[in-house]
């Protein structure tokens, strides 16, 4: 089946964990399609048109939310941004309250970030329309993973078998559980590399091998994926100083000789460069696709919207 | 004029003295008047035929929470009471962070007052340090000579080695016994279920085991000098209780306790973020639930408490690390501890033990057994009935339990107070 009718059988996309390989395929191709759209001069659809999204953020974030928004635009869905400071939202009460009060608005898309893992899942379960998540807590974020194995895919033209290095602060990022589920479930090999403060219990289970020492764990791997070191979760040190950590872990030229020549650096930005990636190697062009990441970012939002919504739209148009 | 019950053709089940045996058992006004196959029955007795059901000392649940917070304490109270009258449960041991704290006599007799018209017996574990801050003990001296044994902070950690050695040593002069909560504050207070790979896949921060143990391995060398007698309130871990295990094997007047979740559930309950299983202690892993059935077996864990704690749905139905920790557990206490029986890890008198006679022991209370003179507080159930937990049918108000649904063999039939019926299952 073609991926512009193929049928979708999830009600949201909570997370990566539970999706099938040909389901995560699917909205591969479907965004192979929509990356073609946006680099044409008119990149807007009728798809959506007449449903509502709102972007419900209860977490601050530009680059995602702005994503969720472009594609929502350029399907032609009716968009609204709803952003709460997190000052506001520090009891559940509110996170279920506004659920219903969303739902009674009977918006046909809720794409939600929340800074508590399972917060999403949560809402999901108190209202009628299909939820995206757009990270919640250190959980998931599920279309974070996609755009990265989009990006992988079209440059590397697959996923299996590839040797994938997500580096840093695994232990807070939603970003590296999601990959890590994805990239088992498309059978690639999986690589965390981090000081032991910042790999959480129990990684191995997940799938993944843990190097603690980053020449080592960097050896002939085609795929490096930087993560942000997230001071703002951090309570105590997690490591000495910034200027050990990057000089341990922060990925520079001669690192990078470890990876395989043709070594894809990626991140999910916004990056600290200087402390988990050199400024030189981050605006590598050859090396770099972490802007390439941003462009994938919005064709995997439209196709992830598109899918969730054929049901009720009476399949594909 | 005396008021006498004959309860005949009983199942007798007393674990003080191993007795499991067919009789009767008569009570005069509120206490046991005699037992056995041949008793001499007054003409005026009331006689209940039992049919063969089982006939063991009401249930001692040591801990249990009321009232906070927040809900109408009063009303928290009765309703505690009805719910321990239906789970069979005859003696409620009141954890002290109420509204106010209970650090003192006052406040004992204030929760006395409360308690007055309660169903069951409600008797306060007072807490060892003022205000539960940890910093400066409680009148423990005054609070035993007014019959009280056991001092503790309920949900908080005495932390502080110091304080809690002049606890131990202080309380040593008078028989008191200090229950701990075994939770290293450093290592848990961010967290909010079991480590491991598990809290890693969920993205929730985790509680190693190692926060329970360090503090339980602290305790046991401060001991050493005072040997006061110590109950660690529970435990959930292997090396927590290879500590308990080597403790008593040293002679130390150890003793320890576990809450029913802890011995029917794993972590992997919490499934997709069902804050229902959210517990302090959280749910740990299948091999240290082994180990925890293991140690009951094996007489290293001596008490089984419901750790009832009733949270109401607000508190719930938030994210799972906003939500408060705790379950309703006192319906669910004996029936889900007779699985163990069922299952056939341990004899009936053997889980009966951990209900009634050992916690009777470290509470220094006269009831939790069948003997001429004790307390008339019985429990009578049906052994084999097989049924469902049905949350809706609890009698508890808040419903926050974390069995909902499970198939369970035996339903208690009737409570008996002080020898007065405060409940009856009428099906």
């Amino acid at each position: 089946m073609s991926p512009a009718t193929a049928s979708f059988s999830h009600d949201h996309l909570l997370g990566i964990e539970g999706l099938k390989e040909a389901e995560i395929s699917l909205i591969l191709d479907l965004a192979d399609e929509y990356v073609e759209q946006n680099r044409q001069t008119n990149k807007k659809k009728d798809l959506l048109e007449g449903l509502t999204q709102i972007n419900l953020f209860f977490e601050n974030s530009t680059r995602t939310r702005m994503s969720f928004e472009l594609a929502g635009k350029r399907l032609g869905a009716d968009v609204i941004n709803m952003s709460t400071s997190t000052s506001s939202i520090k009891k559940g009460e509110t996170l279920i309250d506004t659920a219903s009060t969303l739902n009674a608005m009977r918006p046909d898309l809720l794409v939600v970030r929340h800074g508590s893992s399972g917060a999403v899942n949560l809402l999901s379960q108190k209202v009628d329309c299909a939820v995206l998540n757009a990270g919640d807590g250190k959980h998931e974020h599920p279309t974070q993973a996609l755009l990265d194995a989009l990006t992988i895919r079209r440059r590397k033209g697959r996923l299996a078998r590839l040797t994938v290095a997500i580096c840093g602060d695994v232990l807070h990022s939603r970003v590296a559980r999601s990959n890590i589920h994805l990239l088992n479930i498309m059978g690639a090999r999986v690589r965390l590399i981090g000081p032991p403060t910042l790999i959480p219990a129990g990684a191995e289970r997940l799938g993944a091998e843990v190097y603690y020492n980053m020449e080592e764990g960097l050896k002939d791997c085609d795929i490096v994926m930087m993560l942000r070191l997230q001071t703002e979760r951090m309570h105590g040190g997690y490591f000495p100083t910034v200027s050990e950590y990057f000089s341990l872990y922060g990925l520079d030229y001669e690192k990078l000789e470890n990876a395989k020549e043709d070594a894809l650096i990626m991140h999910p930005g916004p990056m600290n460069r200087g402390v988990e990636i050199d400024a030189a190697v981050a605006d590598d062009l050859t090396r770099s696709a972490i802007q390439e990441q941003v462009e994938m970012g919005v064709a995997v939002r439209m196709a992830c919207l598109d899918l969730l919504t054929r049901e009720k739209r009476g399949g594909a148009k | 004029m005396s008021k006498y019950t004959l309860y005949k053709n009983a199942r007798l089940l007393d674990p003080a003295s191993g007795l499991d045996q067919k009789g009767n058992l008569l009570t005069k006004n509120k206490r046991i008047a005699a037992l056995g196959d041949d008793i001499e029955v007054p003409e005026d007795a009331n006689i209940v035929d039992l049919k063969g059901k089982c006939l063991c000392p009401g249930l001692i649940d040591m801990r249990v929470f009321v009232g906070i917070p927040g809900a109408d304490y009063k009303d928290t109270i009765m309703n505690t009471g009805e719910a321990a009258a239906a789970g069979g449960v005859t003696t409620v041991c009141v954890q002290p962070n109420t509204d106010p704290i209970i650090d003192g006599i006052a406040h004992i007799e204030f929760l006395a007052t409360r308690a007055k018209n309660a169903l069951v017996n409600f008797v306060p574990m007072p807490a060892a340090t003022k205000q539960m801050e940890g910093k400066e003990m409680t009148e423990i001296g005054l609070m035993v000579g007014a019959g009280y044994k056991v001092f503790g902070d309920c949900s908080t950690t005495i932390d502080n080695a110091a304080i809690m050695n002049r606890i131990l040593k202080y309380a040593s002069a008078f028989n008191a016994t200090i229950v701990q909560h075994l939770a290293e504050p450093s290592l848990s207070k961010n967290g909010c279920m079991n480590a491991g790979d598990l809290a890693t896949r969920l993205g929730l921060p985790g509680i190693p085991t190692a926060a329970e143990t360090i503090v339980l391995e602290r305790d046991m060398r401060l001991l050493k000098s005072s040997n006061c007698r110590y109950h660690a309130s529970q435990v959930t871990c292997q090396d927590s209780i290879d500590v308990i295990r080597s403790a008593k094997d040293k002679d130390l007047n150890v003793t320890a306790g576990v809450a029913v979740p802890h011995l029917a559930l794993n972590e992997f309950a919490i499934e997709d973020y069902r804050t229902f299983m959210k517990l302090s202690p959280p749910l740990r892993s299948e091999e240290d639930r082994g180990a925890v059935v293991d140690a009951l077996k094996d007489g290293t864990i001596d008490v089984i408490v419901s750790g009832h704690d009733p949270e109401d749905p607000e508190s719930k139905r938030v994210p799972f690390e906003q939500a408060e920790p705790g379950v309703v557990g006192l319906e669910t206490l004996l029936n889900v501890s007779l699985e163990l029986y069922h299952n056939g890890s341990m004899d009936l008198l053997e889980v009966l033990a951990k209900l009634t006679s050992n916690p009777a022991k470290i509470m220094g209370l006269k009831s939790g057994k069948l003997k001429k003179g004790a307390p008339a507080d019985l429990c009578i159930f049906d052994l084999k009935s097989p049924y469902q937990i049905d949350a809706e049918k609890m009698v508890s108000v808040t419903k926050n339990t974390c069995f909902d649904g499970k198939p369970v063999q035996g339903r208690v039939l009737q409570t008996i107070v002080a020898g007065e019926s405060v409940y009856t299952y009428d099906g």
